[in-house]
C-alpha cells in the first residue's frame, strides 16, 4: 500500500465529527435577505437579499437549490446555496407562506393562503401542475418521506385535508383542534402531527383511518397556557423524538414519539417559530421571530448550546450539510 | 519569626473554624437566605424576567441561573459583614486585646483574620453552590473548579469591607444600621438580580453607580468563573478594592493614627 493510500483510508476509518459545521439557511421576513449561520458552531457567515418578506425555506432533495417563498412577489425564488445566485422562479400562486418539497424530486407543493387552495408545481419545468382548493387559509403542508402521502392544514377551517399523490385530490378531511398551523408525518408515515396554535396541543392522526391517535398538551411551570402555541415541528427518523416549538412560551418541547409523553421544554429565543434538523440530525435549530435570533439545540445532550442574532424576524430555517 | 506567624495565622483561622462549626445557626441562615432567593424569588420572576443574552452566557437562561453567581456573592457579602461584626464583638468583650497584644504587626494579624473570613466564606459559598446544582441549576463541572480562585478573591474583598467597617464601629448597636446602609445598598445596586442593561434601561445613573460598584465586580467575577471564563475588569476592580479596603482597615485599627484612639 502506497503512503497517500494509507492516509487516505485513515482518513476515511476516521469517525466523523458530530460537530462538523453545517450551513442553516434563514429567511428573514423583515430584512428581506436569507442568512447564513454555520451549525452547531453559530457563526454568522452573512446574508443576501432575495425580495419582499421571505418566508417558507428549503432544499431540493440533492441540497443543489434553495427555494425561499417571496411572499410579497408572489413567487418562489429557486438560489444556489453555494453561490447564492437566483437560479429561477417559480409560479407559486398569491402569497406562498409554507411549501414543501417532494422527495422524489417531481414537485414543489405550496400553500396559497388568500387562495383557499394548494399549488403543485413541476419542478423541471417550474410549470404549475395543478391547484387543489382546500379550506379557508391552508398553512401547514407536509409529504411523507418516501412522498407517497400528502397533508394540508386550513387555519380557519380547522381541518387537515388528506390528498391522492395520483390523482392531487383531497380523499379526506379531519377535523382538529383549532388554527392547525404546522403538520409533519413521522418517517414510517404512519402518523402525521399536526400543531394547532390557538388550543395549544398537538394532535396525532393515524394516515390510514385518518382518525385522531392521541392529543399532546403541554404545561410549563410559570407560563401561562395561552402563551403556549405550538407551531413548528420536528420528528427524528428513528421516531425517538419530535420537538415542537411552542411560540411565544419560548420553548421547545421534547417529546418521546413512542408515548407521546413530553419530557422537556428547552428555553429558547423568544417567539419560538421553525425548527430544522442538521442532516446528521445530532442539532436542531430554531427560529425564534421577536428577538431575531436562532437558537441551536445539541440533541443527544438535549442542551440549547447557542443563540445567534441573523437579523430582523427570522421565519424559516433549512440546513445543509 | 516566620513560626510564630504561622502559629498566630493557624490559631486565628482554627478559631473562626471552630466558631463556625459551633454556630450552626449562623451557618444555616447564611445559607436559608440566598436559597429563599432562588426557591421562592426566582421562581416568581421566572417568566417576567426569566431571558437575557449577555456574556458569558451564549444563548437565554433561566432567572434561577442568572442570580446565582448573585446570591454566591450574597452569601460572601452577609458572610464579609458577619466576620466583622464578631470583630466588633470581640472588641467590646476585650478578647480582642489578647490579639492586639502580639508581638505580631498588627496588619499581619488582621490580614489572618481576613483570610480566615474569607476561608468560612468560600466554605458556605460551595455549599450554597452544591445545593444549587442539586436544585438544578446547570454548572459546568469545570466550573466548580475555576469559581474556586474568584470565590476566594470576592470573600477577600467582601471580607476586607467589612473589616474596614468593623474599624469604625465604635458600638455593636450601630454596626446593624452599617449593615442596612451599605450591604442593601450594595446588593441592590449591582448586577446580582438584574443584568446592567435593564437597569441602563430604566435609570442609566444608577446603571452608572452599578457598574463601579465592588460587589457587583465580585459577581462578575464569580458569573464568569462558574463558566470557565476570566473577566479581567471585574478581577481587576476586586482585587484593588480589596487593596483600598484592607489598607483602609489597617489604618483604621492603627492606634496612633486611625479611629481606635478617637475611640478610646
Amino acid at each position: 500500500m502506497n503512503v497517500p493510500a494509507f492516509f487516505m483510508l485513515i482518513l476515511i476509518a476516521l469517525p466523523q465529527r458530530p460537530g462538523m459545521a453545517e450551513t442553516a439557511f434563514v429567511s428573514l421576513e423583515k430584512d428581506q435577505a436569507v442568512a447564513m449561520v454555520e451549525v452547531p458552531e453559530g457563526t454568522l457567515e452573512g446574508t443576501f437579499k432575495v425580495g419582499k418578506r421571505p418566508r417558507g425555506i428549503a432544499l431540493s432533495p440533492d441540497h443543489q437549490s434553495l427555494f425561499v417563498a417571496v411572499s410579497d412577489e408572489d413567487t418562489i425564488k429557486v438560489f444556489d446555496p453555494k453561490s447564492h445566485q437566483l437560479k429561477g422562479q417559480i409560479a407559486s400562486g398569491k402569497d406562498p407562506e409554507t411549501f414543501v418539497v417532494d422527495p422524489r424530486g417531481q414537485w414543489l407543493i405550496a400553500s396559497n393562503e388568500n387562495d383557499n387552495q394548494i399549488t403543485v408545481i413541476d419542478l423541471k419545468t417550474f410549470k404549475k401542475v395543478k391547484s387543489i382548493p382546500v379550506g379557508i387559509e391552508p398553512e401547514g403542508i407536509a409529504i411523507s418521506a418516501d412522498g407517497a402521502l400528502i397533508a394540508s392544514t386550513s387555519e380557519t377551517t380547522n381541518m387537515v385535508h388528506w390528498i391522492d399523490r395520483e390523482s392531487l385530490s383531497i380523499v379526506d378531511n379531519t377535523l382538529v383542534d383549532p388554527r392547525p398551523r404546522a403538520c409533519a408525518f413521522t418517517e414510517d408515515h404512519q402518523e402525521l402531527w399536526v400543531s394547532s396554535e390557538m388550543a395549544g396541543t398537538v394532535t396525532v392522526l393515524d394516515t390510514i383511518t385518518h382518525q385522531m391517535i392521541t392529543k399532546i398538551h403541554f404545561k410549563i411551570p410559570g407560563i401561562t397556557m395561552e402563551k403556549i402555541q405550538p407551531v413548528g415541528i420536528q420528528i427524528d427518523r428513528q421516531r425517538q423524538r419530535a420537538y415542537v416549538a411552542l411560540g411565544p412560551s419560548n420553548r421547545v418541547a421534547v417529546i418521546d414519539a413512542k408515548t407521546y409523553q413530553v419530557l422537556d421544554y428547552l428555553l429558547v429565543g423568544q417567539r419560538v417559530w421553525q425548527l430544522a434538523f442538521t442532516p446528521n440530525q445530532r442539532f436542531l435549530s430554531t427560529t425564534n421571530g421577536l428577538s431575531n435570533d436562532i437558537s441551536i439545540i445539541d440533541l443527544q445532550q438535549r442542551k440549547v448550546t447557542k443563540s445567534v442574532a441573523v437579523g430582523q424576524y427570522p421565519w424559516g430555517i433549512a440546513i445543509a450539510p | 519569626m516566620v513560626m510564630h506567624a504561622w502559629r498566630a495565622l493557624m490559631g486565628i483561622m482554627g478559631r473562626e473554624g471552630l466558631r463556625f462549626i459551633h454556630q450552626r445557626e449562623r451557618f444555616i441562615s447564611a445559607l436559608v437566605r440566598p436559597l429563599l432567593w432562588l426557591f421562592i424569588f426566582a421562581a416568581g420572576f421566572r417568566s417576567t424576567l426569566g431571558v437575557a443574552i449577555i456574556p458569558p452566557y451564549e444563548t437565554y437562561v433561566l432567572y434561577e441561573v442568572y442570580i446565582t453567581p448573585g446570591l454566591l456573592g450574597m452569601v460572601q457579602l452577609f458572610n464579609g459583614m458577619q466576620s466583622s461584626l464578631s470583630m466588633v464583638y470581640d472588641r467590646e468583650m476585650g478578647s480582642m486585646k489578647t490579639l492586639l497584644v502580639s508581638p505580631l504587626p498588627r496588619s499581619f494579624l488582621l490580614t489572618s483574620k481576613l483570610l480566615a473570613g474569607a476561608m468560612i466564606s468560600v466554605i458556605q459559598a460551595t455549599v450554597f453552590l452544591l445545593i444549587a446544582a442539586a436544585y438544578g441549576i446547570e454548572i459546568p463541572a469545570i466550573g466548580f473548579l475555576t469559581v474556586l480562585p474568584a470565590l476566594i478573591l470576592s470573600g477577600l474583598m467582601l471580607g476586607a469591607l467589612g473589616l474596614m467597617l468593623s474599624s469604625f464601629i465604635k458600638q455593636l448597636e450601630n454596626f446593624a444600621g452599617v449593615m442596612n446602609f451599605v450591604i442593601f445598598p450594595m446588593f441592590f445596586l449591582s448586577s446580582a438580580l438584574y443584568p446592567l442593561w435593564r437597569i441602563q434601561e430604566s435609570n442609566p445613573t444608577l446603571a452608572f453607580l452599578a457598574s463601579y460598584n465592588p460587589f457587583t465586580a465580585a459577581v462578575e467575577l464569580i458569573r464568569f468563573a462558574l463558566y470557565g471564563h476570566f473577566n479581567l475588569n471585574a478581577a481587576l476592580i476586586t482585587f484593588f478594592s480589596l487593596l483600598f479596603f484592607l489598607g483602609m482597615a489597617i489604618w483604621g485599627y492603627n492606634p496612633s493614627q486611625g479611629m481606635m484612639n478617637r475611640r478610646a
